[in-house]
């Protein structure tokens, strides 16, 4: 369970998030959704100890993640998040490896190198194995990096925009994994996503953010509703059912 | 150029790779033990290898290799593949250091100058890193700039100081790297390298995980900020042992490790014992080439890599605005 406290953050004098509260329940997969600046990313990078938090509380598992050291965390819980590194040049294999890091610190194991190997089968990625990420699309590197955080087999991923770059059939493919991670293994994913629609089809619990504040939370039927779809994103949308999903066509 | 880099990164595999450059290492070893004013075949050729030429080798070895490193683990720092211990200040500030050590406590050992010209450098790089983090990421060509500049004001100071103490004749020694004044008993502070590079080793897949940037490094596990202090004191020591004992010695740091990314790839595990080996070797080749140019008379290691390293600069900067 991600437990959320009272989280209010100010970046540069600029208030981003209000006094947030939340609890995301363990062994599902959970969207969060908003227009841009809601404060969904910063949210996610508090969760994960990469910005300081300044007050309020969050524990993961009961972990506190201010004050959990960082290897021990690295073992409980991943993200992923846009990132401009400088090493380009490694291969698709080696990243994912990496992400064994906190466990073996480097010194692979063969139980490492089955993790490895899944990892890579899972994201369609073993023929590109041996390829650099200098050498990869957009879509095959954000595969690549998501594959990195599977490789980490921690309980809990946050995922920032893990569907950028990637097309239809790729998108889907990321979904469909991630389902079955929360399905199969157990595992929790959180997941920043704009497309309602994936939201919509994939996610167990949906939280909606607008100005730094969480506005609703809950499954999909409750959360996306013309209204409070109105509430985020200042327009009216039409919320259709067809057989057992929400399909919302909010390009008019 | 491009061209033969491509073709022998697809001709080497691993193995032959390293056969390759161990020959050519062993090869410049013998020229840099061979080549100088005085023959071996006459007077005591024994004394003359342990005196001076193998003194003489090793230091550039040393040199080499932990500038090339210090270069490295620079870039991971200033997220910039451009820069270098020379180009970030660190260098110029290493030499402010010894300068100041030198005219306020002229008895101070050579330990102790040592320990001076590191904390300068510490301060030089960390302010330099502070500062380009207002530059903006999408023009990676900046950062060199700016550490140009950067690095000849701090070079300016040390010489209006130098000048003030009337200390100007030694200046020279500081900031163009030699190695003619390599002797034994005046080079032993350069196996201090050694320590670096073992560090440096240690520490290879913390490092490469640095280089994918804060975020990732961070949920990896990494304590990123003590990395990033960690790699300061490498890149100041490694600087700080260079200038004291040699001089400043331009481009290493920024050559070879591009060079060796292109080739080799960045998962440093497997890199950094090329990025040792191809600063060494280049900075023996320099050191030779600098011996015969004008026989019986030396041109300073400083110059000819000024010279070379330039050249080799100008390339990677076009090969990597070419792929960018």
């Amino acid at each position: 369970m991600i437990a959320i406290d009272g989280v209010s953050l100010t970046l540069q004098g600029t208030p981003i998030l209000h006094d947030v509260s939340a609890t995301l329940p363990k062994g599902e997969l959970i969207a969060l959704i908003g227009p841009n600046g809601a404060g969904k990313s910063s949210l996610l990078s508090l969760v994960a100890r990469l910005i300081p938090l300044q007050s309020g509380r969050i524990t993961v598992d009961g972990l506190p993640v201010d004050r959990t050291p960082g290897r021990r965390l690295a073992r409980t819980l991943t993200i992923m998040r846009q990132d401009t590194g400088l090493a380009a040049r490694l291969t698709v294999r080696e990243l994912v490896g990496f992400g064994r890091f906190p466990h073996s610190r480097g010194r692979l194991t063969d139980e490492d190198r089955r993790h490895i190997a899944a990892a890579l089968a899972e994201f369609d990625l073993t023929e590109l194995a041996g390829r650099t990420l200098d050498a990869l699309s957009g879509g095959q590197r954000q595969r690549a990096f998501v594959a990195m955080a599977f490789c980490q087999g921690t309980d809990y991923l946050l995922l920032d925009e893990p569907l950028n770059n990637l097309d239809m059939m790729y998108g889907r493919q990321m979904m469909r994994i991630l389902r079955h991670l929360v399905d199969r293994q157990g595992r929790t994913v959180v997941i920043v996503l704009h497309d309602i629609n994936y939201a919509a089809a994939y996610a167990d619990r949906i939280v909606a953010m607008k100005d730094g504040r969480i506005i609703a939370s809950g499954p999909p039927d409750a959360v996306l509703t013309t209204d409070g779809l109105e509430a985020m994103y200042g327009y009216r949308m039409p919320v259709h059912r067809i057989g057992d999903r929400l399909f919302i066509p909010h390009h008019d | 150029m491009t061209a033969i880099a491509s073709a022998i990164a697809s001709a080497v595999g691993g193995r032959r790779a390293a056969l390759w450059a161990a020959v050519v290492f062993v090869l410049l070893c013998a020229a840099s033990l061979s080549v100088g004013v005085a023959g071996l075949s006459d007077g005591a050729p024994l004394e003359l290898l342990l005196v001076s030429r193998l003194p003489r080798t090793a230091a550039a070895i040393l040199v080499g290799a932990g500038l090339a490193i210090a270069g490295l683990v620079m870039q991971i720092l200033a997220r910039n593949r451009f820069v270098d211990a020379s180009i970030a200040g660190t260098e110029q500030s290493a030499a402010l250091g010894i300068l100041l050590a030198t005219a306020v406590w002229p008895a101070a050992s050579v330990a102790g100058k040592m320990a001076v010209a590191a904390a300068a450098a510490l301060a030089g790089t960390a302010l330099f890193l502070v500062l380009v983090r207002r530059l903006p990421p999408t023009e990676p060509f900046l950062m060199p700039l700016f550490g140009i500049v950067y690095g000849g004001v701090i070079a300016a100071g040390v010489t209006f100081v130098a000048w003030q103490m009337d200390l100007l004749q030694l200046l020279e020694t500081w900031l163009n790297g030699d190695l003619s004044g390599i002797l034994r008993g005046r080079y032993e502070l350069l196996w201090g390298v050694g320590v670096m590079v073992v560090l440096v080793w240690w520490l290879a897949d913390a490092l490469t995980i640095a280089s994918l940037g804060r975020d990732t490094g961070t949920g990896l596990g990494l304590d990123y900020e003590r990395m990033m202090q960690v790699g300061l004191v490498i890149v100041s020591v490694l600087a700080a042992l260079t200038v004291v004992v040699v001089g400043m010695v331009p481009f290493v740091g920024l050559i070879v490790p591009n060079i060796v990314s292109r080739l080799r790839g960045d998962n440093l595990r497997g890199a950094l014992p090329w990025v040792a080996a191809g600063g060494a070797g280049l900075t023996l080749a320099c050191d030779v080439l600098g011996r015969l140019l004008r026989y019986p008379y030396e041109v300073p290691l400083g110059t000819v890599l000024g010279v070379v390293g330039a050249a080799a600069f100008l390339w990677l900067v076009r090969g990597g605005r070419a792929r960018g």
